[in-house]
């Protein structure tokens, strides 16, 4: 396996521990360089596991208990990894008047998940987000940057095994 | 000092111009609720209690974080202050788990005694609650988040007085919660055990690993020889579970309810002591003599101990070999003890009463069974004992006055003033000095290294050379002192370390006192003061003096570093990985 570091297995690994030392690198010396550490980390990682937090912890000498505390606070941090396409599913008011529950039900179904997780052959992974500002086409998810509306359960599956189809390719 | 006039409910007051409003009404003599409270370690104003009304603000102020300023008017009694700490007080006990009748801090509870105080009788929310698993894992303590109001004490103490920093505030709104990273079990993460976190919490969320079960039960084995020792801290507070006033000396009235609980023998770690005083002395005069690692570092608190295997695995060497005194004994009483008593090591079990949290964890460490058995069986805090004598019926203020049992009772003055900050160095100079110099000290009381402040520093010239010690108590001081020499700014040939500011005597294990009390009385003076009281009182003051360590080297060890000495009464060190991950 190539490192908790990562959850696609790729073999970078050690690149973005090298680009995560020059994210620390370049705010260790600014006063507050904590929160765009995080934010610059996620974006490399996906998330932010121990081995992540450990690392800044030990570069930026603040303890690992007060990292663990800032990214818990903030709910754009994200202790879970994300799959390589991530599921946002609206529960704003207009979705879920429209039926987001059963919408979501049906991902959780299909790809074996609750929210918060990721798909074992880290694929997908699944949230529910407040008012992404799309209630015209309620009930609504997103894909990556794709945004589907006026969802049926049933249409759930097609959608899913378009992206499972583009990985095959 | 510049003061300043304010009006207290009504009453026109001069203070000093430093002073919070807290520190103003109690001047007056006019108590104001508090919770998350505690002087010089966690001010923050976050509990709400201690709201009061002050003439031009907008809305309530917390009394513990207001500086005063001239011409402030406050009223601490109006009818919206009395609401508004109910209300609190009843939010706070809707998400509380009030089992009071079994939690170990009923009686000694600060949120008991404020829903007492504010008069509620009904807590009128009832609603969510959030039911979290206690961890129980670590051998000293034990966290009981569904106890916890979130008044952060613990979270300070850790953080900013000992720098070790393993509990935080973690999640946010309803969910929010004091935990390690990772909700990681104590266990796991860098905890060091001092229980300042204990002894800092209002409620019952933080407490000792109870083994007085364990305890009992070996009483009530008829096949075992069951001994207690007790360290010196323990006879300067146990008074205060009792109702006696702060720094009580109970010496007699411990051994007396030990016998009634039917202890064996009941023996004085003190005379440990004086052994680690000739073990550690000896140490340190080789180490100087023959250019040995230096500075020559205590190693009698396993707080320290675990701080430094974490964060200054550099320094293991530094580390004095000689185990910490009670398990010096330990080890002595399942060889040489047993051997004079004609019994074998399996038939004696060992109980060391303890003003600390972290013997507990060091008691389990598998180096430390010298014999092939655990030198100590069972290390019970003051607070243990308390309760074990409670539960016995036995009253504590009126006994016979009984002794510290022999062979090995009899100790000296420099074995008791361990308990105190600054002891450890100035029992090891009454001996060193008289080696070194070949003469006998006309002062033995060197008062240089007493006192509360964070590191103490001495330079002493012993016999052509000029000794240079420090004292730190408290990691956060040990931290800063270490830093110090790492980075090549200070030199020293030894150097004290208590885990525990204020050293043994404050230890994690010791009396809770509340926020009311330790807010404005220094606990570390009171019973520091204590021991030397007792140490003036001793016929013995010098370690080497002990007639009963005198025999045990002619009679077992030969002499100070000898090759059954090491055997039994020294030990070795690891490096700590902080949060391995797999």
């Amino acid at each position: 396996m190539g490192s908790v570091d990562c959850c696609c297995r790729c073999e970078a690994v050690d690149e973005k521990k090298q680009m995560l030392l020059e994210v620390i690198e370049k705010h260790r010396d600014r006063k507050g360089a904590l929160i765009p550490v995080l934010h610059e980390a996620q974006e490399i990682y996906g998330y932010l596991p121990i081995n992540v937090q450990k690392t800044i912890s030990e570069v930026l000498d603040i303890p690992l208990t007060e990292i663990y505390g800032v990214v818990t606070f903030y709910t754009q941090f994200s202790l879970e990894p994300k799959g390589k396409n991530k599921i946002q599913v609206c529960m704003g008011t207009a979705c879920y008047v429209k039926g987001a529950s059963g919408i979501l039900d049906k991902l959780k179904e299909k790809l074996g998940i609750s929210e918060g997780e990721c798909t074992e052959d880290a694929l997908f992974s699944l949230e529910a987000t407040r008012c992404i500002g799309a209630c015209g086409l309620a009930p609504v998810i997103m894909i990556n940057d794709d945004v589907y509306g006026r969802l049926i359960p049933d249409e759930v599956e097609g959608i899913i095994n378009k992206y499972r189809n583009e990985e095959l390719k | 000092m510049e003061m300043v006039n304010i009006t207290i409910d009504d009453r026109k007051l001069e203070v000093p111009f430093n002073y919070t409003i807290l520190e103003a009404a109690r001047y007056a003599n006019i108590a104001i609720p508090t919770l998350c409270f505690l002087k010089d370690i966690n001010e923050i104003g976050a509990c709400r209690m201690c709201v009061v009304e002050v003439e031009g603000a907008r809305s309530l102020q917390a009394a513990c974080v207001y500086p005063v300023s001239e011409g402030l008017v406050i009223k601490t009694q109006s009818p919206a202050v009395r609401e508004s700490r109910k209300v609190t007080l009843e939010l706070i006990l809707s998400n509380h788990d009030r089992k009071c009748l079994t939690c170990v801090r009923s009686r000694t509870c600060e949120l008991q005694k404020l829903a007492e105080e504010l008069n509620i009788k009904d807590v009128r929310f009832d609603g969510e609650r959030d039911v979290m698993p206690v961890d129980e894992v670590s051998p000293s303590i034990v966290r009981d988040p569904n106890k916890c109001v979130l008044c952060r004490r613990c979270v300070s103490v850790c953080k900013n007085i000992q720098t070790v920093s393993v509990i935080d505030t973690n999640e946010r709104g309803f969910n929010t919660v004091v935990s390690s990273a990772f909700n990681k079990p104590l266990s796991e993460v860098p905890c060091i055990n001092c229980g300042q976190c204990i002894t800092a919490c209002p409620v019952g969320a933080l407490r000792e690993k109870d083994d007085t079960d364990k305890v009992w039960d070996a009483l009530n084995n008829e096949n075992m020889h069951v001994v207690v020792q007790t360290a010196p801290a323990v006879r300067v507070a146990l008074g205060e579970e009792f109702g006696m006033p702060l720094g009580s000396r109970v010496t007699t009235n411990m051994i007396a309810s030990l016998r009634r609980l039917g202890f064996d023998k009941v023996f004085d770690t003190d005379t440990a002591a004086d052994l680690t005083i000739m073990e550690e002395g000896t140490e340190l005069i080789n180490r100087i003599k023959n250019g040995g690692k230096l500075p020559l570092i205590t190693s009698c608190s396993p707080g320290w101990i675990k701080f430094c295997e974490h964060n200054y695995p550099d320094f293991l060497d530094n580390l004095s070999t000689c185990k910490s005194p009670h398990q010096m004994f330990g080890a002595v009483l399942k060889s040489y003890y047993a051997e004079k008593e004609g019994k074998d090591p399996s038939e004696i079990f060992v109980v060391s009463i303890m003003p600390c949290t972290a013997k507990k964890f060091e008691a389990q460490r598998p180096e430390l069974s010298s014999t092939g058995y655990p030198d100590v069986d069972v290390v019970l805090t003051t607070r243990e004992l308390a309760r074990m004598i409670r539960e016995a019926g036995i009253d504590f203020t009126s006994l016979p006055v009984r002794q510290f049992d022999d062979p090995m009772g009899a100790a000296s003055g420099a074995g008791v003033i361990f308990g105190a900050t600054g002891g450890v160095t100035e029992a090891a100079l009454r001996t060193v000095v008289e080696i070194l110099e070949e003469k006998t000290l006309e002062d033995i009381e060197f008062k240089a290294v007493r006192g509360t402040t964070g590191i103490k520093e001495v330079e002493l010239e012993v016999a052509g050379i000029t000794l240079k010690a420090a004292i730190a108590h408290g990691t956060g001081n040990a931290r800063k002192l270490l830093d110090s020499i790492r980075a090549g700014e200070k030199e020293y040939h030894f150097i004290e370390v208590m885990a525990c500011p204020g050293g043994c005597v404050t230890g994690g294990g010791q009396p809770i006192q509340p926020s009311d009390v330790r807010s404005w009385i220094d606990l570390r003076k009171e019973r520091a003061a204590a021991i030397y009281e007792e140490d003036k009182d001793m016929a013995v003051r010098k370690s080497h003096e002990n007639p009963n360590v005198q025999k045990l080297y002619e009679e077992y060890f030969e002499k100070p570093g000898s090759h059954k000495a090491h055997e039994l009464l020294h030990t070795h060190y690891v490096t700590r990985e902080n949060y391995p991950v797999g």
